[in-house]
Formats: C-alpha cells, structure tokens, sequence
C-alpha cells in the first residue's frame, strides 16, 4: 500500500440560494497518490463539509454521474488519479469545477436535463425495425454488434459536452454525446431508418455539419467512445452510402484537399475555391470566389498567397511525391473502408495496454509504463 | 398533486421494465427515482444475463441450477417461472435494441458462468447492465406521453390508506426541495439493495436500502435477510467488482503457492461453481495462510490464460478497470481479489407477481424477496430477476389499478415529511457525524457478516447496530439548504440502512445451520429437517423502534427434493 500523501482541492462553491456569485475554497485531503479526485472530494463531505454538491454513486466510472472539470481538463473525477491531476496543474493544487456549457444548479451539479439530455432527445434515441419483428433474435453479423458497442459503451456522463468548442459558439449544436447516439442507430443493422436519419441531421444547421472537428470530445471521453469519431463516421455513411451533399460542402472540399496532395503533395490554395465548388468553370465556384475576394485581397496584401505561387503551384523536392503516392496506391487498395473502433481489436501480442485501450493520462501505477521503462533501459 | 394508475419507485432494470409493462398494460404510470435513471445500480451489472435460449438447453435445467445454486431456499414455483420466460424476455430485450453480442452465424452468442450446467448467459462485451439500462431508458424517452419521469426525486414514506391499501408516497424534489404527495392506485419499489451497509462493497453509493426500509416501516415483511452475497473477485485495492465473466471466459483463480485451489472445493465445476463456494474456498485460503500481498489477504485472479484479444473485446471493462484503479494489466498478470459484498438475496416479500402482504404494494429486483435467490444468487440471474418480476409487477399492478378508483392523499403527509427533515436539519451540534456512524455500521457488518459468521460475530454486530439506530437520532449535519441537500438525504439513507442492518443481524443470528451465504462455524452443516424455511423480520405495522419480530414462512418445493450440493 501506498504511502498517505496530502493533496489540495481548490473547488468551486455555488449556493444558488444564498445570492452570492460563485467562490472557490480550498480543502486539504490526506490519501494515496493513485486514488480519485471524487475519493478527495468525498473525504471532504464526510470530514469538513457535507453541504459540499457533487453527484456520484459507482465510484468505478460506470454510472457517469461525477463529470467534472478537474485541472482545466472535463472528466469523470472517480476516473482521475490525485496525483495525475495535481502534475497537470501549474501550482500543485487540483482545481475542481462544474462541467462547462450546462448551467450550474448548485456546486459541481450541473443542470443535465437542460443541454444534455434535450440534446439527446433530439436525435430519436430508439432503434426504430422492420416490422413484423422476427420470430427470435434478428440475426446480424457479429461485427457490426461489436462496431456499434462503442457508441453503446457511452455512459452519458457529459464530459464530451462540457468542453464541446463548437456547442460553445453555437448553444444549438446537437453535439458529440448525441451525435454518438446517432451513429448507435445508423450503425446498428437492424435500424430500417438509416438514410432518414442522416438527412435529418445533414439539413439542421445545428447538426452533423456543425462540428468543428477539434478532438476535444475524443480527449475528454472516460469511456473511449470517441464522440468525434463517430460523427465522422456518420458524415462518411451521409456521403457515400446515402448520397447527401453537405450542407457547407464539406465533402468536396476534403475530396479537394486529398487531390491536392496527390497531384502536389501540399494545397494549392489558389485552387482550393474553384476545385471545392466543382472546378473552374462551375457557376457555384464563380459566386464563391467572389463573396471570397475580400479574403483573397487581404492574403494577397499580406503575402500570404503571391501571383507567382497562384499560378505556378511547386511540387515537393525530389522524389518526395512519389512516396506521397505511394501511401495513396497503399490505401486505395484495401478492400474494406478503414474504420477506427477500439471494440474492433486486432492487438498483436506485443502490444502495449495503451495501444489497445482508452488510458488514463499519466497513469504511475500502471505496470506497462513499467514495460516500458524496462524496454527503454 | 400528481395521480397515476402506477408509481414506481425506482428506476432501475426492475423499474424501468416495470413501467414500459405497466404502460403496455394500459395504465398511467410515474417512474421516480432519486437520481436519474441511468445512474441506477443496475448500470454495473456486467457479465450477462441467464436464459435457456440455445435450443438444445432446457429451462428446466436453468430452474434447476438455481435451485440448487439457492441451497434449496429458492421459491421453485418462483424459480419455475423466472426460467420458463427467460428466452421471451431476451428477445424482447435484443427487440428493444440492445446490442448483444453475436456468434459467428449471427445468433446470439452465450457464455459460460458460475454454477450453470451449460453455457446460457447472453451478453453486451461486460457492460450488459449498461446496455440494457440504456436501452430501457431509450424506451422511457420514447413513451414519455404515457409514462411520466420524476427524476432526482426522494422519497420520503409510503403512505397507507384507512383501507390499509398502500396509496402512494410522499416525496421531496432534491433540486428545489419541494415535498410532494403521489397518489398512485398501485405502487411498486424497485429501489435495490443495501450494499452500502458494508463496507467495502461492490455496490454504489446509492444503495442504501431505502424499498426495504420503507416498506418495512409500514408493516411489510422482509424475507431472506440473513443472505448477503460475497462475490468472489473483487479488487483487493479498492473492492471494485471483477465480473464473473473473467472466469467464465476461462480465468484461474491461485493461492500464494500458484495453486488452483478450486480443485478441492469444487472439483468439477472449479473457478465456476458457486459463488459462495469459491468465496468460501478463497477466504479458506486467506484464512489458513496461502494468501497473496503484503498482508497476504488476496487470492490471485489470472485472466492471462484467456487469448488475449478475447478478453480485449468481451472484458474491457476491467482491463480498464485494473489499469486505471489497480495499476495492473489483466492480460499480463494476475490481479489481486476478494470476496467482497456484492448483493442482498433478501428483501420484501412478494410473490410471483411482485405483491407484497400490504395490498397495493409491489416490489421487484433486489428490493424484493420472491424468492427466486434463496441461499444464494447465481452471476447473471439478477439481471433476469429484475426483467421478469419487474414486468411482472407492472402487468399486474396496472390490471388491479384498473379496476379501483383513485385515492386521495391528505396534505398532512407533506407535513409530517417536511418536519421530518427539518429537524434534522435543525438538530444542535454535537452530535456523530453521519460519515462516521455509517462508516462504523459498513465495518462492523463486514467484518460479522461476512463470508463466514458466528454468534460471538453477529451478536456484537447487533448490538452495535442498535448502537448506532441510538446515536443516528442526533448525528448532525452541516448543509441547511434546500438545494440539492445531500447531507439530509444521507441522514435519511442511514437511517434506512440500520432498519436493514437490524434485520440482517436478527435472521443471521437466528438461522442455526449453514446454508448458502449464511457460513456458520458454530454450525457447520445444512439442517434441512429445522430450518428449510424462510425467516422473516417485521414490525407488525406499528411506528416506532421496538424490537422487530422474526417469523418463518415455508419454503415452496415442487418436483426438486434437497439433495446434497456439490460442484
């Protein structure tokens, strides 16, 4: 056993009855260094402070009910080692705050029903079959249960949404956590509302367009849901199995920028308006080159772009571009579409634990840091 | 004040399935819970779910196993029941969405478990309760026009009717404070256990009792109390539960010397017999000096055997578990576990439509005693337990409800509520903190009730819990708000956990023989000739604290005599 180590909770207070803005307060905890934020905070409710709010049961990051800020950074704070959060702040002493983008109702309690489960409600959250049902079990490939058990292994605890930069722009946004519900539908084969769905959420303006793609859910995620991921996926299925065109042209720009670096190994920004608009020619990449030309003015006055570089566009030193094509030859030959699902393993043997599962930062304690260490040495 | 043809208190598996059924059924329906639905307990449950669904098994062979996985103290009509409408319940459960696991042809795949004479436990990797949970709840969402959800809400008492009908409950809004009477024609608890009176426990902080309590204040017999379940693989480092799944994917259990103690326990069915057989045969080992660790109080839980991307797809749980909380590789070494309590066998009496002796009342899941555990629960047969009599509950409890009119709830019940909790609020310093006493109550029930029990053990447990139920009436607490009150809802939860203590340590010292769970070493043997009946504790319907009275109630038998247990 561990030796007993002080550790400092600097946590955000709010009483919403007693008509004073929110305070922070600092309270010192003696525990082992591998044991949790809520462990901390707990020991705190029962010794000093039982007005203290925080909501938590499992104490085992399965019910989701402890999300959150902790150090700057959302998270479950049954799921994050004392230790690890005290290293990630500059002064030693661990911060702990209600998630963000949820109002607070009182404490570390943040009101749920109001972001996140509307949001969630939003995206038809059942699985809608054919009828008549089958006599038993509908029969479906093993995988495709497997692939959609990782949106099913959410546990809806909102770390995603806390930090979510695009909800933070737009309050509307159906954002990561219901998202990755979508996607438990759209993956699951026995949903006969699959092209439904994805229209649906392809024309709100709030929808799956509307993420930014900023890794922030994917970070925040206790659970390795990869919210991002799955909203990424769903964009892939609206394009290329149901045939929708996004609604910022999205999809040709990337279809653009993934030309680009075949024919040239970088971007041609020169080009990348009239090739994401269908091409030169295209009345639509006209008009969107000139609702651009303030912005191509000022990266022309600025030297961001010069005539010279606009229109002869450089390719990469030596053989550079062949390799570039190479990688492209490589991937357009598989067979299957690449998908990245930590459910879906195939860990060779010699595989460190981080490369297979979902890891807690910085984990001390952990035996393959150990590993390494002794692969390293 | 809000009327439904059914209120159900909890909303667990039990509870969540009870009133999809209740609403089928036609009836309006509350479900309430004091956190929301998806923090249930019910969430941790991992390894599966029982049922006879592969056509070459038989129920008949599963109410077997659970009988004789109860020691013969199961309910076997009760059993009967359960098993037979386990494959119906799975398909409707894969209906709903839940997304279980397939085999290579496409057909639910099943996996072994402990005490099972074939393999018949359908799963979602190890998050099963999880995946229904969640999928129950996607159903709530999707009936919210006949279903009405009162989530973060706290109850308070069951109310009785001058017709000795239970007609609702009295409840407090945690997010306001608000208390507020549910008139309700029938009610149903399916609150769960009482986990939390140990210490350690696999359970959640939010286990505490309360169905029991509540129903146990109003005269309702609790039945079966004497039986608490230890689990057998338990992380040593912080009681956090290993599923049974581990080893029924194949995982060996060893003592310091690197033995498979099992062999001499339970020779045929080894690391998968019983569960309270292997965690008698591991705290044997503790006992005797083969343990491992520093204090040599573990055994060592070896997943190594099983290939490893097998154990990454179907237990990533705790290989996250392990490396997050005990800084240990499942795949790579084996980790150091316990026996450790994991789950109330007892609880309010019902019968095979979840009805209790109070007219109106109804109770499913581990609140309820059907019993369909007896001495011992078998690993996934919870999850069917919850499914069945909680369906169960709602049918019926909508089907009287249609029938009788709907009854009216004096305001004085918010009253007599609200005082409750104001002076407790109110109460001068001085006092025990409620951590301390609840700490003390966890500790003391963990170390007397436990895997292996005596008179010495238990009497003191007795008398400490009376103890406590004294100075539980002036422990203090710091928050006077109404906002989110935990610390009074926690007072509260004490309160019903000492109700449950007392009845545990009253049918633990009162069953002189070993059955099940229920290990004596003053009484080493099963006495089927003096005590093949339940015990029950209740209070005859009166308030107040006097001794509670133990009764026996018979045993049903059908067409499985006792026989000796061996695996």
């Amino acid at each position: 056993m561990a030796d007993l180590q002080e550790f400092t909770l600097r946590v955000r207070r709010y009483d919403p009855e007693s008509g004073e803005a929110a305070y922070y307060e600092e309270h010192t905890v003696e525990l082992e260094p591998h044991r949790s934020v809520l462990e901390g905070i707990l020991q705190v409710k029962a010794d000093k402070d039982g007005s203290l709010g925080v909501r938590c049961s499992c104490r085992a990051a399965i019910c989701g009910s402890c999300g959150c800020r902790i150090s700057g950074k959302p998270g479950l704070a049954c799921h994050t080692h004392l230790d690890d959060a005290a290293a990630r702040s500059a002064d030693g002493v661990i911060t702990v705050e209600p998630m963000g983008n949820m109002p607070v109702i009182k404490d570390l309690i943040v009101d749920m029903d109001a972001v996140h489960w509307k949001k969630q409600a939003r995206v038809t959250p059942w699985l809608l079959t054919a009828e008549p049902l089958p006599e038993r079990e509908h029969i479906v490939p093993k995988e495709a249960m497997v692939d959609v058990t990782q949106s099913m292994a959410c546990i809806q605890c909102g770390a995603c949404v806390s930090d979510c930069l695009s909800m933070e722009v737009d309050p509307l946004f159906i954002g990561p956590a219901a998202l990755a519900k979508a996607y438990r539908f759209v993956g699951d084969p026995r949903d006969v509302r699959h092209d439904e769905r994805l229209e649906n959420l392809a024309e709100d303006p709030h929808g799956l367009y509307a993420c930014t793609h900023c890794f922030k859910c994917i970070e925040a995620c206790p659970k390795g849901v990869a919210p991002m991921s799955q909203i990424m996926r769903l964009r892939r299925r609206a394009s290329q199995d149901a045939g929708i065109v996004d609604r910022n042209n999205g999809e040709r720009h990337e279809v653009t920028i993934v030309n680009h670096v075949k024919k040239w190994g970088t971007l041609n920004e020169a080009m990348m308006v009239p090739d994401s608009y269908g091409g030169k020619l295209a009345p639509a990449a006209a008009k969107e080159l000139l609702s651009s030309l303030p912005v191509i003015t000022r990266a022309l006055l600025r030297g961001k772009v010069t005539p010279k570089s606009a229109l002869i566009h450089h390719k990469l030193p030596g053989d550079g571009q062949e390799h570039v094509r190479r990688i492209y030859r490589e991937v357009a030959e598989r067979e299957e579409r690449l998908e990245l699902n930590l459910y879906v393993t195939q860990a060779d043997d010699d595989m460190p634990l981080e490369a297979v599962t979902t890891t807690v930062e910085g984990d001390p304690t952990s035996t393959t840091n150990d590993e390494k260490a002794g692969a390293a040495s | 004040m809000p009327q439904h043809d059914v209120l159900i208190i909890g909303a667990g598996l039990a509870g969540q399935r009870a009133a999809l059924a209740a609403a089928e059924a036609g009836a309006t329906v509350a479900i309430m819970s004091k956190v929301h639905p998806v923090r249930s307990h019910s969430v941790a449950a991992a390894g599966g779910i029982n049922a006879a669904i592969n056509p070459a098994d038989d129920w008949r062979s599963h109410a077997f196993d659970t009988i004789k996985g109860s020691d013969y103290l199961g309910d076997q009509d009760a059993i009967a029941t359960m098993c037979e409408e386990a494959p119906a319940e799975i398909l409707n459960l894969e209906h709903m969405g839940v997304t279980f696991h397939r085999n290579d042809t496409g057909h639910l795949d099943l996996r072994a478990f402990g005490g099972a004479s074939m393999k018949r436990t359908a799963y979602v990797a190890d998050i099963t309760g999880q995946a229904i949970l969640h999928v129950l709840y996607e159903q709530l969402m999707k009936h919210s026009q006949v279903i009405d959800r009162y989530e973060e809400w706290f109850t308070t008492s069951l109310v009785m009717g001058e017709n000795g009908r239970c007609i609702g409950c009295v409840a407090r809004d945690i997010r306001t404070g608000e208390m507020q009477t549910f008139a309700a024609k029938t009610t149903i608890l399916a609150t769960g256990g009482v986990g939390q009176a140990f210490k350690p426990t696999t359970n959640g902080l939010i286990c505490t009792g309360d169905g029991m309590s509540l129903a146990y204040k109003i005269g309702a017999p609790l039945m079966d109390m004497e039986m608490i379940q230890y689990h057998p693989t338990t992380m040593t480092a912080n009681g956090f539960l290993i599923t049974e799944g581990a080893r029924g994917e194949g995982a060996h259990l060893l003592n310091a010397a690197g033995e498979r103690f099992m062999e001499h326990d339970a020779p045929n069915k080894m690391e998968l017999a019983s569960r309270d057989v292997v965690s008698r045969a591991e705290q044997k080992e503790i006992n005797e000096g083969r343990g491992t660790g520093p204090l040599k109080d573990s055994v060592l839980l070896d997943v190594t055997v099983v290939p490893r991307n097998r154990t990454l797809e179907a237990l990533r749980e705790i290989v996250n578990l392990g490396r997050d909380f005990a800084g240990v590789d499942i795949t790579r070494d084996p980790i150091p576990v316990r026996p450790g309590q994991h789950y109330t066998m007892g609880g309010v009496k019902t019968d095979v439509d979840g009805e209790t002796p109070i007219p109106g009342l109804y109770a499913a899941g581990e609140v309820a005693c059907v019993s369909v555990h007896g001495g011992n629960r078998l690993g996934a047969n919870s999850l069917l337990d919850t499914l069945i009599f909680g369906r169960r509950s709602g049918t019926h409890a909508a089907q009287v409800a249609s029938s009788i009119p709907m009854p009216e709830i004096p305001d004085s019940k918010i009253a007599d509520d609200s005082r409750v909790i104001q002076d407790i609020i109110d109460r001068p310093k001085g006092g025990r903190r409620i951590s301390a006493i609840k700490d003390e109550l966890g500790t003391t029930m963990n170390q007397y009730c436990a895997v292996f029990r005596d008179e010495e053990g238990m009497t003191k447990a007795h008398e400490v819990v009376r103890r406590l139920k004294e100075e539980a009436r002036t422990a203090t607490i710091d928050d006077r708000g109404t906002v989110f009150n935990q610390d009074v809802l926690g007072a509260l939860e004490l309160d019903f956990m000492l109700d449950c203590s007392e009845a545990i340590t009253m049918a633990a010292l009162e069953r002189k023989e070993s059955r099940g769970a229920h290990s004596r070493t003053d009484y080493t043997e099963r006495n089927d000739e003096e005590w093949l009946h339940h015990l029950t504790v209740e209070r005859n319907g009166e308030t107040g604290d006097e001794v509670p009275h133990l009764k026996t109630a018979p045993v049903t038998i059908t067409e499985w005599q006792p026989m000796e247990r061996t695996y």
